[in-house]
C-alpha cells in the first residue's frame, strides 16, 4: 500500500522540513509519525500500543461523539438525542469539533478529521498516538480494568445483542430495559477488584495449614479460661436467619446493576444480559472518569514536548509552529471563577501544568521545591518521574502528590467551604504558606469519585415478604440526594426489580435515617 | 502503524438513533411542529424546521446531588482579592459558581433544541392524514402489475442470471470435490521439470503420474456445471391502481380580500404539499375563477393576481369539463376542493346546488368546501350570517357523506382545519 522509503529520506535530510504547506497526504503522515515515533521512543521513553490511524470526516466525528466516543454501539434514542445536541450546537458554530478521538483498545484507534491541516495532524499523532497511547498501556488503573483487546470485539457482540432482542422482543421492551439500566450506569461498577475465589484444593490447603498451625501452637490452659457468653448466643433466630441470607445475596452491595443483574425476581435471561452489556460498558469507561486530569495532561505533556522537539530539529516550519502554539494556547486556556466561561477546571491546563511543573521541579529546583518534593528536586530525571506518575497515579492521588505551590500560585486557587445552613460562602484558604496544603488536599477530594457520585448500596432484601429491595444512600457532610432525578431513578430501579423499591438516606456519621424514598413495583 | 481511510464509510451511521430519538419524543415534537407552523408562511412549510422540545419525555436521570444541601468543598482558580477568612454572599440564581458543573448527562436545559430535516418536519405533520377513500374505486380494475424478488429458480432467461449466486454454487462443489486449482497445477510441473533436470527417474515417474491424475480430474470436474446456474426468480404481483386527480377551485374575485385569497392560498398550498408528498400519482388541477374559470398552472394559481364578479358555477362547469375530457371515473379517482370567501352572484347559487348536487358530486370521491372569511371563525357575528354559498351548500350536504365544509377565518386555523379534512378515518361534515 503505502511504502516506508520515507523514513530513509527523511533521514538524510535531517535538516529538510517534514512537510511544508497545511495540506496533508498519506506520504507526510507516515514520515511525522515515524519522526514523532524515534522522539518519543528514545528520548521520552514512551511505550504504547500499535496504533491504527483512521481518517474521517466531520460528519463521522459528530456519529462518534453521539455514541460517547466507541466506534461502535448499540442503538439507542439516547444516543440521537446526544447527536442533535452536538449537531445544532456544531451547526450554529458554538462548538468546534474535537481534532481527534482516541480509543482505548489494542490497537489504538486513531481518529484525525480530514479538515486538520498537517500542522494539526502532527499535534493529533503527538497528543492522542503517542500521549494518549502511553498512558492507556501503562497507568494502573487502565491495567486493572480494562480490556483493551477485547472491548471491539465486545462492543460489536453488544450491538448484535440488542439488535436481535429489538427483534425478537420489540422496540419498547428493550428500550425500556435499556433506558433503567442506562439510570443505574453509574452504579453498575466494581469500584474494587474482587479477590479472587479459591478453588477446593486451594481451600483444604488453607484448612490443612490452619489445623497444622493450631496443632504447634497448642496450648492446654486456653481450656481452663473461663468462656465468655457467645455473642452469637444472643441473637435469636429469625436474626440468625437474616443475617444468613444477607451473606448469601452477598449484602451489602454496591454495585445495583450486578444485584439487580444477579438477583431481580422476575427478569428474563435477554433482560439480564442487556443490563450486564450496560454494567460492563460502564465498568470500561470507570477508569476514564478517575482519569481524566491526568490523560490529557499526560497528551498535553507529550504533545508540547514532542512538537517543540521537532521544531528543534528544523523538522517542522516557523508557521507550523506558530499554527500549533496557537492552537495549544487555546487548549490549555483555564478561565478564572468568575469568567463566564468557566465550567470547572480544563483537565488540559491543569494537568499540563502540574507535569510541567514536576519538569521543573527535576531540572531546575528552587528552595521551596526542595522542601516540599525532597525525593524529586533536581533528581535530573523528568521522564522518569513522570513515567512514574502517570503510570502509579490517578487525580485524586497525583494532586495530592504533586500539586506544586507555584502551580497554585499560578492558578490563583482558593478554597471556598459551602455550608447550606449558613448565609454566605467562606474562604478557606488561599495561595499562601498556610493554604497550600489546605488547597491541595481539598482539590484532591474534588477529584475523588468516591465523593462526587452518591454513596449507595444495596442493603436489605425482604425475601421473604413484599420482596422490597432495600438501597440506603450513605449521606456526607449532609449532602443529600437531588429529590426529582432520585424519584425517577427509583421508578427505573422498580421496574427492574419488579417489586417496590426503597431508598433511605442515612447519615454515615450517625446512622440517622434522614430521608425516605419509595417506588412502587408493578 | 496503519492508516484506514474511512471517509468512504456508509454515511449516516446514527440515523437509527435519530429516528428511535424522534420516536421517543414524538408527542413533544408534534406539538412543537404545529407550533412553528402556526408561526410560519406556508411557502416556508416545505424547509426544515428547528424545533425546540421541552425535556420531560428525553431526560435520563442518574443518582446526583442536591448541591444545595450541606457541605461543600470547593476549590476554585483564578483569585483575585480574597484573603482567608473572607465571606462570600452566596451567588443568587440557584446554583453558585462551584454548581455550575451542570448534570451529568448534558441535560438541565429546560428546552432542547435541534434541527428536524424537511422530510421529517413533514413527516411529523401529515402523520395521520389520509386522502380519504383512495383505492376503494379502482381495486375493481387492476390493469398495472409489479414484479417483485421471489428467491432463484434453475431456469430462467440470460438475462436473469444470477452470478453471485451461481458462482458461489459453483465454488462449494469445486472445493468438496477437490477439483486441483490452476496453481496446484503449475506446481506439479514445475516439480516434474525440477526432477527431470535432477534426473530423478523415480521422483518424476512419480509426479508425472500425479499430474496426470489431477489433469483429468480437472477435466471431468468442470469450472461451473449446469446445476451450479441460478437465476433470480420474480412474482407478478398485482398492483392496485390508484390514479387520482385533485381538482383545487378558487374565488379569486374582487370580493375575495387580500387576506382572504392569502388564507385560500395556504389551504391549497398545503394540500398541494400534502399531495405531492403522498402519492406519487396524484394529478392535480388548478381552476380559478371569477364571473369565468380557467385552469391555470400551479404558478398562476398561487401568485398571479385578479379581479372580477363572482360566478361559482363556472368553476364547477370548467371541472366538469375537464373531467370528461381528461379523467374518465373508470380510471380515475376524483378530488375536489373548493375555497371561496361564500359570495355568489345572485341567482347562481342555486345553479352550483344542482350542479354539485348531481354532476360534481356522484362523480367525486370526495368534495371539500373551505369557506375563507376575515376573522370569521373568531367571531359570533360572522358565524351567525351564513354565506349565500354555505346557505345553498348546506342543502346539498346531508345527502352526500363524502361532501365536507368547513370555515377559517384565521391563518392558524388552517392547520386545523386541514387536519380534520384529511385525518385517517375521515371527520365528515
Amino acid at each position: 500500500m503505502l511504502n516506508t522509503s520515507y523514513s530513509a529520506a527523511a533521514q538524510l535530510r535531517a535538516d529538510m522540513p517534514l512537510f511544508t504547506g497545511p495540506n496533508w497526504d498519506y506520504g507526510s503522515l507516515r514520515r511525522v509519525y515515524e519522526a514523532i515515533e524515534r522522539i518519543a521512543f528514545d528520548e521520552l521513553g514512551l511505550d504504547i500500543y500499535p496504533v491504527q490511524i483512521e481518517v474521517i470526516t466531520s460528519e463521522q466525528m459528530l456519529d462518534a461523539y453521539s455514541s460517547v466516543g466507541l466506534p461502535l454501539m448499540y442503538h439507542h434514542w439516547s444516543f440521537g438525542k446526544r447527536f442533535a445536541y452536538h449537531e445544532t450546537l456544531y451547526r450554529k458554530g458554538l462548538q468546534g469539533l474535537a481534532y481527534e478521538i482516541v480509543i482505548n483498545s489494542n490497537p489504538v484507534i486513531c481518529y484525525i478529521m480530514e479538515e486538520n491541516s498537517m500542522t494539526m495532524q502532527t499535534l493529533v499523532l503527538a497528543h492522542a498516538a503517542f500521549g494518549h497511547n502511553h498512558f492507556f498501556k501503562n497507568n494502573y488503573l487502565f491495567r486493572q480494568w480494562t480490556d483493551a483487546d477485547g472491548i471491539l470485539d465486545y462492543l460489536s457482540f453488544a450491538r448484535d445483542y440488542v439488535a436481535k432482542c429489538e427483534e425478537r422482543y420489540g422496540l419498547e421492551a428493550v428500550e425500556r430495559v435499556l433506558d433503567a439500566a442506562h439510570a443505574l450506569k453509574e452504579h453498575g461498577v466494581n469500584r474494587y477488584a474482587h479477590r479472587s475465589r479459591p478453588n477446593l484444593a486451594e481451600e483444604t490447603r488453607r484448612a490443612e495449614e490452619r489445623r497444622i498451625h493450631a496443632e504447634t501452637t497448642y496450648n492446654d490452659l486456653w481450656r481452663t479460661v473461663p468462656k465468655l457468653a457467645n455473642d452469637e448466643d444472643d441473637l435469636d433466630d429469625e436474626e440468625k436467619l437474616h443475617e444468613e441470607m444477607s451473606r448469601q445475596l452477598g449484602l451489602p452491595e454496591e454495585n445495583l446493576l450486578y444485584f439487580i443483574e444477579k438477583r431481580a425476581p422476575r427478569l428474563e435471561d435477554w433482560q439480564r444480559e442487556l443490563i450486564r452489556i450496560v454494567r460492563n460498558i460502564s465498568q470500561y469507561f470507570y477508569p476514564q472518569k478517575q482519569l481524566q486530569l491526568m490523560n490529557e495532561g499526560c497528551a498535553t505533556f507529550c504533545h508540547y514536548e514532542i512538537m517543540n522537539r521537532l521544531h528543534d530539529r528544523g523538522l517542522i516550519t516557523e508557521g507550523s509552529m506558530l499554527e500549533f502554539l496557537h492552537s495549544h494556547s487555546s487548549v490549555i486556556f483555564q478561565p478564572g471563577f468568575d469568567d463566564p466561561r468557566f465550567s470547572g477546571f480544563n483537565p488540559y491546563a491543569l494537568g499540563f501544568a502540574m507535569m510541567s511543573d514536576i519538569r521543573r521541579i527535576c531540572e531546575k529546583p528552587t528552595g521551596e521545591d526542595r522542601d516540599f518534593f525532597p525525593e524529586i528536586a533536581g533528581c535530573g530525571d523528568p521522564f522518569g518521574v513522570l513515567r512514574d506518575a502517570w503510570a502509579n497515579y490517578r487525580d485524586e492521588s497525583f494532586i495530592l502528590q504533586y500539586l506544586t505551590p507555584r502551580v497554585i500560585r499560578d492558578f490563583r486557587l482558593f478554597h471556598v467551604a459551602d455550608d447550606s445552613s449558613k448565609p454566605s460562602l467562606r474562604v478557606e484558604a488561599i495561595h499562601d504558606e498556610l493554604g497550600y496544603r489546605r488547597i491541595r488536599s481539598a482539590l484532591s477530594r474534588q477529584y475523588d469519585l468516591s465523593r462526587r457520585e452518591p454513596d449507595i448500596q444495596v442493603v436489605d432484601v425482604d425475601l421473604t415478604g413484599d420482596r422490597c429491595l432495600v438501597l440506603a444512600h450513605y449521606v456526607h457532610d449532609g449532602v443529600l440526594l437531588d429529590e426529582k432525578t432520585c424519584r425517577s431513578v427509583l421508578r427505573y430501579t422498580a421496574y427492574l426489580w419488579g417489586y417496590s423499591v426503597k431508598l433511605l438516606e442515612i447519615e454515615a456519621a450517625t446512622d440517622n435515617t434522614l430521608k425516605t424514598y419509595e417506588a412502587e413495583g408493578k | 502503524m496503519n492508516i484506514v481511510d474511512r471517509r468512504a464509510n456508509p454515511k449516516g451511521k446514527s440515523l437509527s438513533n435519530r429516528q428511535r430519538f424522534l420516536g421517543r419524543a414524538r408527542a413533544e415534537v408534534k406539538s412543537a411542529v404545529q407550533e412553528a407552523l402556526r408561526k410560519r408562511k406556508v411557502a416556508d412549510v416545505e424547509h426544515g424546521e428547528k424545533v425546540a422540545i421541552p425535556t420531560r419525555g428525553i431526560t435520563e436521570p442518574i443518582f446526583h446531588h442536591n448541591r444545595r444541601t450541606g457541605k461543600t468543598d470547593l476549590v476554585v482558580p483564578g483569585n483575585k482579592e480574597y484573603v482567608r477568612g473572607d465571606e462570600i454572599p452566596r451567588p443568587t440564581g440557584g446554583e453558585g459558581q462551584g454548581g455550575r458543573e451542570g448534570s451529568p448527562d448534558g441535560g438541565g436545559e429546560d428546552a432542547f433544541e435541534f434541527t428536524l430535516t424537511r422530510d421529517e418536519f413533514l413527516d411529523m405533520f401529515f402523520e395521520d392524514l389520509e386522502l380519504p377513500d383512495l383505492v376503494k374505486k379502482t381495486l375493481k380494475d387492476t390493469t398495472a402489475v409489479d414484479l417483485q424478488r421471489a428467491g432463484y429458480t434453475v431456469t430462467g432467461s440470460p438475462s436473469n442470471l444470477s452470478i453471485p449466486r451461481t458462482m458461489r454454487l459453483s465454488m462449494a462443489r469445486r472445493i468438496s470435490l477437490k477439483r486441483p486449482k490452476l496453481s496446484d497445477l503449475e506446481a506439479l510441473r514445475e516439480q516434474l521439470e525440477e526432477a527431470r533436470a535432477n534426473d530423478d527417474e523415480a521422483e518424476s515417474e512419480r509426479i508425472a503420474r500425479e499430474l496426470e491424475r489431477q489433469e483429468r480430474r480437472s477435466k471431468i470436474i468442470p469450472y461451473i456445471d449446469p446445476i451450479d446456474v441460478r437465476y433470480r426468480r420474480f412474482d407478478r404481483v398485482p398492483r392496485p391502481n390508484t390514479e387520482a386527480v385533485m381538482f383545487c377551485l378558487m374565488d379569486v374575485s374582487g370580493s375575495m380580500t387580500e387576506a382572504m385569497k392569502d388564507l385560500a392560498k395556504r389551504f391549497f398550498m398545503l394540500l398541494h404539499i400534502f399531495l405531492t408528498r403522498r402519492y406519487r400519482h396524484v394529478d392535480v388541477v388548478f381552476v380559478r375563477h371569477t364571473s369565468t374559470a380557467e385552469e391555470v398552472d400551479e404558478e398562476t394559481f398561487f401568485y398571479s393576481r385578479e379581479t372580477g364578479g363572482t360566478v361559482v358555477s363556472t368553476a364547477l362547469e370548467k371541472m366538469l369539463e375537464i373531467a370528461r375530457a381528461r379523467y374518465s371515473t373508470d380510471r380515475w379517482n376524483i378530488y375536489g376542493a373548493q375555497a371561496s370567501d361564500g359570495d355568489n352572484y345572485g341567482a347562481d347559487s342555486s345553479r352550483c346546488v344542482s350542479l354539485l348536487g348531481g354532476e360534481v358530486l356522484p362523480l367525486c370521491q370526495y368534495f371539500a368546501y373551505v369557506e375563507v372569511g376575515d376573522n370569521m371563525g373568531g367571531s359570533l357575528t360572522g358565524l351567525s350570517r351564513d354565506s349565500d354559498l354555505w346557505r345553498a351548500y348546506n342543502e346539498v350536504a346531508p345527502a352526500h357523506p363524502h361532501f365536507a365544509m368547513r370555515r377559517v377565518g384565521d391563518p392558524s386555523q388552517i392547520f386545523t382545519v386541514f387536519h380534520e379534512l384529511f385525518a385517517k378515518g375521515g371527520v365528515r361534515a
